[in-house]
């Protein structure tokens, strides 16, 4: 083949190549520190305790077909619910609340300590988290059988890594603040759970009931933020003084 | 050439079933049970223990499994026409058909690598439904009746309008294989009407792709309408043209049905697939009865390539004659 024609037939080739690398998969750049900026003050820093509140009868949650896989069915021989919405004592748990807005610019370590997500008899515990920007979420299956956790991501690095036995460990670090990041199997389809990435301290999930606290805020006037997977989002604006704790509460409908 | 009749055809059967796994894949959402491609978790596709497929896998694996099969039944299958087919477009159309479906396999691992980019997939099901077209192709070109035809039809208004068709029910299928892909399948919620009346009060991409559809259907089936009427009203007497049409019009009212039990079920798998797949035996019968329109040009094209070759001598002569007399086999 002459050269001329090699060469126009592997232009396809390196474009394809180059495309491709262009595309894979990879890690989004970390954030970017922001130079001088100040630590919050831990001596003048209040706090925002609060619950989510649910209005309604509590719904009941659908149940889960496990028959695809013998060995989900070992781990819940009774069968098993999904549990979106958790309710106890007027109370909703697994709602992630975050301060979204007025934080400033201050300068916040990264945790070196990673958050542990793990697949255990065929559910994700937990089933709500969040975690700091930059901070590392380490991924593990406990489970005999196979597993993918397939992130869906808008602002990160989209994956789906594979579990194909138990034991396995994989970890990954989401760079950009997401509110919020759905996890999925996509082998077995029920399994879900979701991770609120924020660039501060300043987040919880709602646990016993619907309580929550956020600690050592500096003062200042926020937006607090409460996002529950299948009830939406609702926002209010909270004033913090120094040293002082404030109160709030969210209240969701069925 | 029985035996390579018969043996397409079993390819096409195949390609169907094929064609339900992938539906049963998409409607399952498990295309990302398995994350890596070429290999499965890790092993060679072949050596995948069968008590792991579960879940998803069993649907992602069990389609991987299939195109295999398919794959190495088309390599078989376009051999086996270079060697006995003296038709050169059909030795040709063998090889199309053999490099469509390693781009369908390379398209399915890129989807699979790059987690399901809409444009990939789409393609991926959009090439399926041209593999499946190239294997009813080369089986009607080599049946009998094709070969043997003796007064094919010429009727250019029967050309026109099945080809129509045809093209319109290929249109459709990749419409709707985009609102699936778009995760649309319930963007406009009930079924005859729209949120209520003839129109979304409110458009985004998912309900442009959801109304898309059903304006695809009723195109479609006025144009499946428009044929078979008039192959009933011009052709009575003609059974090759006859019996496609009434399976057409038996086939598009089944999926029209199936399309309104998409909807009423929530987007049920079984459903969905059975939609699929009809919709892709629609395009078939559609695709026979617009080349058996057409059969009267091929028998020209064939007598005017006889005649060239007969004029050129004896060793140029390989394969030419009356139609249906260009085989080896």
């Amino acid at each position: 083949m002459p050269s001329s024609k090699l060469r126009l037939y592997s232009l396809p080739l390196l474009s394809a190549l180059a495309l491709a690398a262009g595309c894979g998969p990879g890690e989004a750049p970390p954030p970017a520190a922001v130079p001088n900026a100040p630590r919050v003050d831990a001596a003048k820093a209040g706090g925002i305790t609060g619950r989510v509140l649910y209005e309604g009868p509590a719904p009941e949650n659908p149940v889960v077909t496990l028959d695809s896989d013998p060995a989900c069915v070992r781990a819940h021989p009774e069968g098993t619910t999904l549990d979106p919405v958790i309710v106890a004592n007027g109370g909703l748990d697994n709602v992630f609340i975050y301060i979204k807005d007025g934080l400033g610019k201050y300068h916040f370590d990264t945790p070196a300590e990673p958050v542990v997500l793990d697949q255990k008899g065929c559910r994700y515990t937990p089933h709500v988290f969040g975690l700091r920007a930059g901070q590392t979420v380490r991924i593990g299956n406990s489970d005999q059988t196979l597993h993918t956790v397939h992130a869906n991501t808008t602002a990160n690095q989209e994956f789906n890594l594979s579990y194909p036995q138990q034991g396995v460990t994989h970890t990954k670090v989401f760079t950009a603040p997401e509110v919020m990041i759905q996890f999925k199997c996509n082998v077995h389809n029920w399994m879900t759970a979701y991770a609120g990435v924020v660039n501060h301290p300043y987040f919880a999930v709602t646990t016993g009931g619907g309580g929550f606290e956020l600690k050592h805020v500096p003062a200042g006037t926020y937006t607090l933020e409460a996002w529950h997977e299948k009830l939406g989002t609702t926002t209010q604006t909270v004033t913090i003084g120094e040293k002082k704790s404030r109160a709030v509460e969210f209240k969701f409908k069925a | 050439m029985v035996w390579l009749h018969r043996y397409i055809k079993l390819v096409a059967a195949t390609t169907v079933l094929l064609i339900a796994a992938g539906g049963m894949v998409t409607s399952t959402d498990s295309g990302l049970a398995v994350p890596d491609w070429p290999n499965t978790y890790g092993h060679f596709m072949f050596s995948f223990p069968l008590e792991k497929m579960v879940g998803g896998i069993f649907y992602e694996h069990g389609h991987r499994m299939i195109a295999s099969t398919v794959g190495f039944m088309t390599i078989i299958l376009a051999l086996w026409i270079w060697r006995v087919d003296a038709r050169p477009w059909m030795r040709r159309l063998g090889f199309i058909a053999l490099g469509a479906v390693i781009l369908q396999g390379i398209l399915g691992g890129i989807t699979v690598l790059y987690l399901l980019p809409a444009p990939v997939s789409i393609g991926h099901a959009g090439l399926a439904q041209i593999f499946f077209c190239l294997t009813i192709a080369l089986s009607l070109f080599t049946s009998r009746s094709w070969r043997e035809a003796r007064s094919p039809v010429d009727d250019p208004t029967l050309r026109r309008v099945a080809l129509t068709a045809t093209v319109l029910v290929y249109c459709q299928i990749v419409a709707g294989a985009t609102m699936r892909h778009l995760e649309a399948g319930m963007a406009i919620p009930d079924f005859p009407l729209i949120f209520g009346g003839l129109l979304p009060p409110a458009w985004n991409l998912g309900v442009v792709a959801a109304f898309a559809h059903r304006v695809g259907a009723v195109l479609v089936t006025l144009a499946i309408a428009a044929t078979v009427g008039h192959v009933w009203y011009h052709h009575r007497g003609r059974r090759e043209l006859m019996r496609p049409a009434a399976i057409l019009l038996l086939l598009v009212l089944v999926q029209v049905t199936l399309g309104a039990y998409v909807i009423w079920t929530g987007l049920q798998p079984l459903v969905n697939t059975a939609h699929v797949v009809n919709g892709a035996l629609v395009l078939a019968t559609s695709l026979v009865l617009t080349l058996r329109s057409e059969r009267s040009r091929f028998a020209l094209e064939a007598d005017a390539t006889s005649a060239r070759r007969a004029a050129a001598g004896p060793a140029a002569s390989f394969g030419s004659g009356p139609v249906g007399s260009t085989t080896r086999a």
